[in-house]
């Protein structure tokens, strides 16, 4: 890549922002300041009224290969996750098979090392993902994956959490939990309520996930293992984990664009895609996931990318899988959310890059063995993995323009405000005007 | 939804009062229709009505057939239940295939809430009539109920039905009885019942109700013995063993003997209270066979009620649409 | 559209205005007996004749005349009243219209039947009532006394008795009663 002069955008640090060129080269960032000259050769793009900061990172896509390649691939989510911002995603592990050991890490980590953006593997705690005998987390760990989760599915069994806990402590690796107690949530298919009461549809009740919730907090408590509490959907929920955190547990936790955009209303036409796990709730469990955004409560923003074949959707509500798209549209929803024209970028990148990023583990700091640094400070010298995001530009999503292979977005046709507009990742550009280079 | 006239029939739920009683009262000039020799009229005449039951049920299948045949059209009778559709298949791929058969009305039950609406969207030129989805509502029965209700009503008034709009529902007391929490027909006959003006109590041991009942506009009766004798109606909903409401409760025998009309109870009710049942009757669990003999109990004009509602339903909704013949 | 009656319900909000009123309460009691005596010329047994009156405008027209009928006679005739709606051809052109009563009690099997209406028009309601008709049997003959006939018709129908022939131009309106015939048109009301 040519040397690259990003003129004139409001370049967000871990404090503070202001507005200065930014240039590129060799893959790191070369210098910030008021003015910089453009050496010969530089590519320069006016980035005046956008904001410069670290390439988003992902806590949380379902990448579906291997197995499901028919919904997505490592490939088209990589391009889905550069168009949404994203230089850097995790791969969830509930593939088929379940990715449990370390050749198929090493398979994942292989495909994701030809995409442009850098693919980081979560691990399964348990074999097969079945919640009853660990997985091999150390050979994993030797590859470099610093995050374990059965997600799809939490682990059922406390004391097979208890002991994976135990286990993976030593490691200087993070578990992360998918909390919804599957026996109190009785094979339900939406948030319970007035409204799944009236729609005859069996419910997901709050306390399905707040009950794993406590009970896996107190296992932190025992064992002194960092946990990490996934996709976060109701106001009890937050309100444990941020209460916990303070108390100097170990715990982090995210929250996904669609828990903090939609509520259960969204399914009174029972359209199946606006069914995930945990549910869409209730509007005051929204507005306390909004709340707690903007105050800087929540560590990271997860997109729970869910790609499904468009035929699995147009099963009965029932019968449908759980879980939406997310990645190519995270970003505005989250700028959306923090206040259009209001929002606090240093919020923003603290809960799109560097939160997420420190708790897989992928910055500078980190000692990960392949992947680049993520979540920058914005100072000279470090990796290039960078975003330009339009706070002012508007789109409107269509599912027939999305990078994925899938089409489940519940936000078809919805307008945004708020857009990525350039990517920078692994040494190059990867996204130019909101478009793939 | 001011009318049912061209349009689809997926729940009582958005069912205005005056379009309820639009059902009702054509569904009074289709009672004549069915006591003449000849029980056929011609408004249907060349459309297509497909009838597709994902999940058996002989009678309300027959019945729908019957109404659509006696209205004239061509019925496209579909055992969806046998046959390779189950689990898996694509609502939309189904109703495609069925679509391209050219139709005008499809008259669908399904074991998943809801599907009749998603069909609807697949589908915006056909009429699709729910005639039961999964737990969520069977608008035919909620309003054969009422027509029941009404016609019982009135003749004890002497007044015919459509005389009396939905007058004869004001301030009536009913009571609805047992497995809310599974029950289809609870959620539309509550629809009907309150849309009409009645007040509508419930009741149930506490596992069998909804998990959350604000968004029904009903009470619940706490001392049940004290709600049978409060009632004009009761209305008594069918104890779902197939969809797990065996966990529910303890045994059936102790459901019996807490929620069920027994002899004992039915001996105790005012001889007016009209009994109520959707069928099939689970004898000896909900109520008593001997109970059921009785002759104030409207489960045999229920029944015979269907064919003129389901005629009415399939009238207002069809005729008036699609293309000029 | 043969019975503006009708028009009313069909169209939901659209009514009557009259225009001018052509013929008075007592006009039109002078043509139904005249009519009454020209059935029973024509048909002498009065006890195999059926009055069928088509809900809703024929209705008074076909009770007025029973009752005549049995003044001239000596004999009521057996008297039905019949809801053509689920008979139209032309369900796909109009809303639905609202339906009312039929009560036919008996066979019309060899029985001279006469349908009565209170305008005729383009004739496709009698040919809905000829049909109808045919589910209660095969009549001996079937005839046909309307109050008013405005002309236009669109089928090969003819009235054997007639109040009045009264031509009007396709987009009046006609409101016949036992009050009173009126030409006007059909609006939304004042």
């Amino acid at each position: 890549m040519s040397p690259l002069l990003l003129r004139q955008g409001l370049v967000v640090g871990t404090s503070s922002t202001r507005v200065a060129d930014v240039l590129v080269d060799g893959g790191v960032i070369r210098e910030i300041a008021e003015r910089v000259a453009a050496p010969a050769g530089t590519t320069v793009m006016d980035v005046e009224g956008c904001w410069v900061g670290p390439g988003l990172v992902d806590l949380h896509a379902h990448l579906r290969e291997p197995g499901r390649e028919e919904a997505e691939t490592i490939d088209s989510a990589a391009r889905a996750a550069a168009i949404g911002g994203y230089s850097a995603v995790v791969a969830m592990p509930n593939t088929e098979p379940a990715l449990d050991n370390a050749a198929l890490v090493a398979y994942v980590l292989a495909r994701g090392a030809t995409t442009p953006i850098d693919v980081a593997v979560a691990g399964a705690i348990t074999q097969g993902r079945r919640g009853e005998l660990l997985a091999p987390m150390a050979e994993m760990a030797a590859l470099g994956v610093r995050l374990f989760t059965d997600d799809g599915m939490g682990v059922q069994n406390p004391s097979v959490m208890r002991r994976a806990l135990t286990y993976a402590k030593p490691l200087g690796v993070r578990l992360a939990q998918h909390c919804e107690d599957e026996a109190l949530a009785a094979g339900g298919v939406m948030n319970e309520g007035a409204l799944s009461s009236r729609l005859g549809l069996a419910g997901r009740p709050a306390l399905s996930e707040e009950i794993m919730v406590m009970r896996d907090l107190e296992l932190v408590r025992l064992t002194g293992c960092p946990l990490h509490f996934l996709h976060l959907s109701t106001a009890r929920s937050l309100a444990l984990v941020i209460a916990a955190r303070r108390e100097g547990l170990p715990v982090t936790c995210e929250v996904a664009p669609h828990h903090f955009t939609l509520d259960e209303g969204a399914l009174s036409d029972f359209d199946p895609n606006f069914k995930v796990h945990p549910p869409l709730r209730a509007t005051r469990d929204v507005e306390a996931l909004r709340v707690a955004l903007a105050r800087g409560d929540v560590d990271a923003v997860a997109t729970d990318h869910a790609p499904h074949a468009p035929e699995l959707k147009d099963l009965p509500f029932d019968e449908a899988p759980a879980g939406m798209l997310g990645l190519e549209h995270a970003a505005s929803l989250t700028y959306e959310a923090l206040g259009v024209g209001e929002a606090d970028p240093i919020t923003f990148f603290s809960l799109l890059s560097r939160g997420p990023a420190r708790i897989a583990q992928l910055r500078a700091q980190d000692e990960r063995v392949r992947h680049g640094a993520h979540g920058a400070a914005m100072l000279e010298g470090e990796d290039a993995n960078l975003v330009v995001f339009d706070p002012a530009q508007r789109w409107t999503v269509s599912r027939d323009s999305l990078q994925s292979r899938a089409v489940n977005t519940p936000y078809n046709h919805r307008a945004m405000t708020g857009r990525v507009r350039t990517l920078i990742a692994k040494g190059s550009l990867v996204v130019d005007e909101g478009r793939l280079t | 939804m001011k009318s049912l006239r061209g349009q689809s029939l997926l729940s009582l739920e958005d069912l205005s009062r005056e379009a309820i009683v639009e059902i009702l009262d054509t569904a009074e000039t289709f009672v004549e229709v069915n006591q003449r020799t000849i029980k056929k009229v011609p408004a249907l005449k060349g459309r297509v009505v497909a009838s597709l039951f994902f999940e058996e049920s002989t009678r309300t299948r027959l019945s729908f057939e019957t109404a659509a045949k006696r209205l004239s059209a061509d019925v496209l009778s579909l055992a969806m239940a046998s046959s390779s559709v189950k689990k898996g298949e694509s609502l939309r791929d189904t109703i495609a295939t069925v679509d391209a058969l050219g139709i005008d009305a499809v008259v669908m039950r399904h074991h998943s809430s809801g599907a009749a609406l998603q069909v609807s969207r697949y589908v915006p030129h056909v009429r699709v009539i729910n005639g039961g989805d999964g737990q969520h509502q069977h608008p035919t029965q909620g309003l054969l109920d009422a027509f029941t209700v009404r016609q019982i009503v009135a003749e004890r008034e002497g007044t015919r039905g459509p005389e009396s709009g939905a007058e004869l529902f004001q301030g009536l007391k009913i009571l609805i009885v047992g497995d809310l929490r599974h029950s289809r027909v609870a959620r539309s006959d509550v629809n009907a019942y309150v849309t009409l003006g009645a007040q509508v109590r419930v009741a149930a041991p506490g596992t069998l109700l909804p998990d959350d009942l604000s968004s029904w506009p009903v009470t619940v009766a706490d001392n049940f013995e004290e709600a049978l004798a409060w009632a004009d109606v009761v209305g008594l909903l069918r104890l779902q063993q197939e969809r797990g409401t065996g966990s529910y409760v303890p045994t059936l025998h102790e459901f019996t003997a807490t929620h069920g009309l027994t002899i004992e109870r039915a001996q105790r009710l005012n001889p007016a209270t009209i009994i109520m049942h959707p069928g099939p009757i689970n004898r000896g669990v909900e109520i008593d066979s001997r109970v059921v003999d009785r002759p104030s109990t409207a489960i045999d004009r229920q029944v015979t009620n269907g064919v003129p509602i389901r005629m009415a339903v399939l009238y207002l909704s069809v005729a008036g649409t699609g293309e000029t013949i | 559209m043969e019975h503006e009656g009708e028009v009313r319900a069909r169209d939901g909000g659209l009514t009557f205005v009259a225009k001018s009123q052509l013929l008075s309460g007592d006009d039109v009691a002078r043509a139904l007996k005249r009519m009454a005596h020209e059935i029973v010329e024509r048909n002498h047994d009065s006890t195999a004749l059926s009055l069928i009156g088509l809900q809703t405008g024929g209705v008074p027209f076909a009770e007025r005349l029973a009752s005549l009928l049995g003044d001239v006679a000596g004999e009521r005739p057996a008297l039905g009243l019949l809801d053509v709606s689920f008979y139209r051809d032309d369900l796909t052109l109009n809303p639905v219209p609202a339906s009312s009563r039929t009560t036919i009690d008996h066979d019309l099997t060899g029985r001279t039947v006469v349908v009565v209406d209170d305008v005729l028009f383009t004739g496709r309601t009698i040919r809905a009532a000829l049909n109808a008709l045919s589910d209660w049997g095969r009549p001996g003959s079937v005839q046909l006394a309307v109050m008013i006939d405005r002309g236009h018709r669109e089928l090969p129908i003819r009235p054997d008795f007639v109040g009045k022939n009264l031509p009007t131009s396709r987009d009046e309106a006609i409101l016949a009663t036992l009050d009173g015939v009126w030409i006007g048109a059909k609006g939304r009301p004042e």
